[in-house]
């Protein structure tokens, strides 16, 4: 959350939270970490397809690079496992350097293509990994805001 | 008990509803202080206990891991003080070595399955909540029954029913259950193990089955140990029992060197056929990647004339197995140590709070809020309002209620009760126990 703090603030300023869409995981492949590509209908007058599908596709590619099993992973488990996994309370693993850049390049997505657009994408980890979260923003003018963050932003004036 | 403050009876601060409030400060929060940014761990609704400011997390019940270190930690005991001496003098020094190893081996990685994080799935947000509800809706709508709460996904060419938890307000991804002693969506749930006194699943699977595989050869090993200890002793062509008599000489304390045999023996004798069948179970388990859950309900054995087989497995014995034990360690799904966001509501509030519990709550905590409170409860929804006893048409309704659940309370009385309480509450320092309903009679009496 803290990553796309700066950014979000503004959002949260200038626009009012419409809706949200949430792209599921595509399970068709086991129980790796793969989002479905499918572009929400909700969302056709925000972004373009390829835009939202190479974000979606980028982000498949770095969960699949963070739990392939290789001789990497081997490598790191033979040695957790030989330290009696003590190693992993002061190791970095390989899979949280790639969340870090997950983290990184939803951030670079979000200033660039997404927020412009109205639009936030929540980093999957802060969702249990389940979906993707896409926020849609829009102008307080525009349209009513939703009775949900009107009473928040009354909550937080304290 | 303090001045409460208003934001403290918002539902959205309070966490999912639980039986029992995930952590004891939650009533106590200073009105004078500033409020302290509040880690996620702190409002966790599963039923977990956090320690080192969220850095651990454990099952609420620990089950018998006390028991099981116990054991251990005597039979190792023992071994180390009658066994290994004798064993060092006459055999090797090797032994002490190669025990000392295992059993250090066997606590780490025991501590380690109980108190790490088992693969906990987050609950749902409330907006992913109502998203689901809403796909739940628009599916089936054929008949006048309610929708099924699964949903079918095709994993590697084969259909897997995925349920829907209620608890966590979510479709359970594939090989993830929901533990009802932990009251968590585990992933890739193993079982509950009472030995350990947590749940094992996804992600402290392999410092399980490092435990059971070590522990059995320590057993093993400690078990070899004593037996031949006996044997040396006995060589003397004596026998078993003057092997144990002739101890007093060397050691003064005979009872308990047989008292350390017998027990050694004896714990040793019955927990390595348990271990050992334990950890041969598991074994096989690993290598055909299934889980004891799939295993026990028979998931993938294909008893009922269906062509199912294990869609999660690689063919594959040598990989199945490391991709279990050597396989990319996923990091923790909770945030424990996470900040509360204090702006976003979506956190930990539910969509539904549940009334009695949001009563409760707000009877105890809001009597003193003052005008400021009253204002702002104009923006509040209508559940909290109802209950508070806030203004005076509102106050005569709630009071004319408890007056009626209380059976013999005069209500004006209590209600003027309620009014002066109400303006005091404006200078901000009344005791605000007294508003319960259980308290007021009590209340009336001191008054």
């Amino acid at each position: 959350m803290a990553t796309e703090f700066h950014n979000l603030q503004e959002l949260r300023h200038s626009a009012s939270l419409a809706n949200k869409v949430f792209i599921q995981r595509d399970y068709s492949e086991g129980t790796t970490c793969k989002f479905q590509t499918k572009f929400p209908s909700e969302l056709e007058s925000r972004i373009e397809r390829t835009l939202f599908e190479d974000t979606v596709k980028t982000l498949n590619n770095y969960y699949t690079e963070a739990e392939k099993i290789g001789g990497q992973s081997y490598l790191e488990g033979c040695l957790a496992c030989a330290t009696a996994y003590l190693i992993f309370l002061c190791m970095e693993t390989r899979y949280e350097k790639v969340l870090k850049k997950i983290a990184k390049y939803i951030q670079e997505q979000n200033e660039k293509v997404y927020a412009p657009r109205g639009l936030l994408i929540t980093d999957p980890i802060e969702r249990g990994m389940r979906v993707i979260e896409i926020s849609i923003y829009e102008d307080r003018g525009s349209s009513g805001s939703s009775s949900g963050s009107s009473s928040v932003s009354g909550s937080t004036a304290r | 008990m303090k001045n409460c403050e208003f934001q403290q009876i918002d539902p959205r601060a309070l966490p999912t509803p639980t039986p029992t409030p995930p952590h004891p400060h939650q009533g106590s929060v200073m009105a004078e202080e500033p409020r302290r940014p509040r880690r996620k761990w702190e409002v966790f609704p599963g039923k977990n206990r956090f320690y080192c400011e969220g850095r651990i997390v454990a099952a609420r019940q620990s089950g018998v891991l006390p028991l099981t270190l116990g054991l251990i930690l005597v039979t190792s005991g023992l071994f180390f003080t009658f066994d290994c001496p004798f064993l060092v003098k006459h055999l090797t020094s090797c032994i002490p070595a190669i025990g000392g190893v295992l059993f250090v081996f066997v606590v780490i990685t025991l501590l380690q399955t109980s108190f790490s994080d088992p693969g906990i799935m987050p609950r749902a947000t409330p907006d992913e909540a109502t998203d689901i509800e809403k796909q739940i809706d628009n599916t089936g709508n054929t008949s006048h029954r309610p929708p099924p709460r699964t949903k079918e996904v095709v994993i590697n060419q084969q259909v897997v029913k995925l349920k829907y938890c209620f608890t966590c307000k979510m479709f359970r991804p594939p090989r993830t259950s929901h533990c009802s002693l932990c009251d968590n969506c585990v992933e890739r749930f193993d079982h509950h193990c009472p030995w350990v006194g947590n749940c094992v699943g996804k992600r402290n699977y392999r410092f399980f089955y490092t435990f059971i595989v070590s522990l059995s050869f320590l057993t093993s090993f400690i078990f070899g140990c004593v037996t031949t200890h006996l044997a040396l002793r006995a060589q003397g062509g004596k026998g078993l029992v003057f092997a144990l008599q002739e101890s007093p000489g060397r050691y003064p304390l005979l009872t308990n060197v047989i008292y350390d045999f017998l027990m050694e023996l004896v714990i040793c004798f019955f927990s390595v056929w348990s271990i050992l069948g334990l950890s041969g179970f598991h074994t096989y388990l690993v290598a055909s990647n299934l889980t004891t859950n799939e295993d026990i309900k028979g998931s993938w054995s294909g008893k009922s004339g269906e062509d199912v087989t294990n869609p999660y497995s690689h063919k594959n014995i040598c990989i199945n197995c490391c991709s279990v034990l050597c396989g990319p360690m996923p990091p923790s799904l909770i945030d424990r140590r996470g900040f509360l966001p204090s702006d976003e509501s979506s956190q930990t509030g539910g969509v539904d709070i549940e009334v009695p519990a949001a009563a409760t709550k707000s009877e105890i905590n809001v009597c003193t809020q003052g005008t400021k409170g009253l204002l702002e409860s104009a923006t509040l929804p209508p559940l909290l309002t109802s209950s508070c006893h806030q203004g005076k048409p509102q106050t005569a309704h709630t009071c004319s209620d408890n007056s009626a659940a209380l059976n013999s309370d005069p209500s004006p009385a209590l209600s003027t009760d309620c009014g002066a309480r109400h303006t005091a509450g404006s200078q901000g320092d009344t005791s605000p126990s007294h508003h319960t309903k259980t308290h007021s009679k009590k209340s009336q009496s001191a008054a």
